[in-house]
């Protein structure tokens, strides 16, 4: 909210900058092209419904996401982020392959080297520990990952990174 | 062939052309379909990104779109970028477990390297104790001799 400038959304919308505009906060007029892609994709109506039904100290966060989301779906318009979880994914599934085969090694060596060998225990907390993808329905069933696609993996996923980082191309 | 109006048409109350871009991805029998994405995106922007694609890609195009909408509509703050953090905190979590594992397994591997270098000198050392007439006798055994008082010995 600087001032008497229009924020970025009102200012593509060519209409008066309210005082209580509920993109203000968030699209400042001196990043244009925020707002812009997340029109794009999401249209300002359904951003604007989407910000007024959260509560005020959760729509920073929501507002980035929206922007992350939206950039990922024009630089791949056919998987946009979705893409990019079932590439995750893939590399969930290898770690635990490779994991599974270093702890069955772990255990063989104890059975050959007998009680002489110090206890050296599994982390049982960890062990069965679910941190692998588990059918929760929370992660949807995503379709094949397409290598041919253009599909553009942003180098960090980390929420902080994503939340910090300018993701306007 | 769908006979009647789509999903998207029977949601807009319209009439549903021959032509229409929606039909072929939102049938008429899944209309909780159509719903979220049109709640997400916009029966509008839903058009206008599956006219910019070639036919072969839109099937796809409709079903990530709608993956989509169901995370916003899960978790209206984060989307889907809440499942991408935390399969980064997953694949973080297991990285460093199995690093922690193949340590493990190099520590198992070297105490039993050791361990058999520690044998190999026992025997070293259990030899080179041995007094002059018993290494004698160990090497005369192993080529089969009996001890050396026993030995005859023929003059000719």
């Amino acid at each position: 909210m600087g001032g008497n400038s229009p924020c970025a959304s009102c200012k593509l919308l060519r209409r008066r900058c309210a005082k209580d505009c509920v993109f203000a906060p968030y699209f400042p007029p001196d990043d244009p092209h925020k707002f812009a892609i997340v029109h794009k994709v999401f249209g300002a109506s359904n951003v604007s419904k989407m910000l007024q039904e959260l509560p005020v100290q959760q729509r920073a966060d929501a507002v980035s996401s929206l922007v992350y989301e939206a950039n990922a779906r024009v630089r791949d318009p056919v998987y946009g982020c979705v893409g990019a979880i079932s590439y995750l994914q893939n590399q969930v599934s290898q770690l635990q392959m490779q994991l599974a085969v270093a702890q069955a090694e772990i255990l063989c060596i104890q059975m050959q080297q007998g009680p002489v060998m110090p206890t050296q225990q599994i982390d049982e907390d960890n062990h069965d520990k679910s941190y692998f993808l588990h059918d929760n329905g929370l992660i949807p069933k995503f379709i094949n990952f397409d290598s041919s696609s253009s599909t553009v993996i942003p180098d960090s996923f980390k929420r902080e990174s994503i939340f910090r980082h300018d993701m306007v191309s | 062939m769908i006979s009647g109006r789509c999903a998207a048409c029977k949601y807009l109350r319209r009439r549903c052309p021959s032509h229409c871009i929606f039909s072929p991805y939102f049938p008429p029998n899944d209309p909780q379909r159509f719903a979220c994405v049109h709640r997400i995106y916009g029966a509008s922007n839903v058009g206008k990104m599956l006219l910019k694609l070639p036919p072969h890609l839109r099937a796809q195009t409709a079903d990530t779109l709608y993956m989509e909408a169901k995370c916003r509509i899960q978790d209206p703050v984060y989307g889907c970028v809440g499942i991408i953090s935390h399969l980064h905190q997953q694949i973080r979590i297991a990285e460093s477990q199995l690093a922690k594992t193949q340590a493990e397994i190099a520590v198992f591997n070297s105490i039993a390297r050791e361990a058999q270098v520690q044998e190999i000198e026992a025997d070293s050392n259990f030899f080179k104790n041995l007094l002059p007439e018993e290494i004698t006798a160990a090497g005369l055994r192993s080529y089969g001799y009996g001890s050396p008082s026993t030995q005859t010995f023929k003059f000719n």
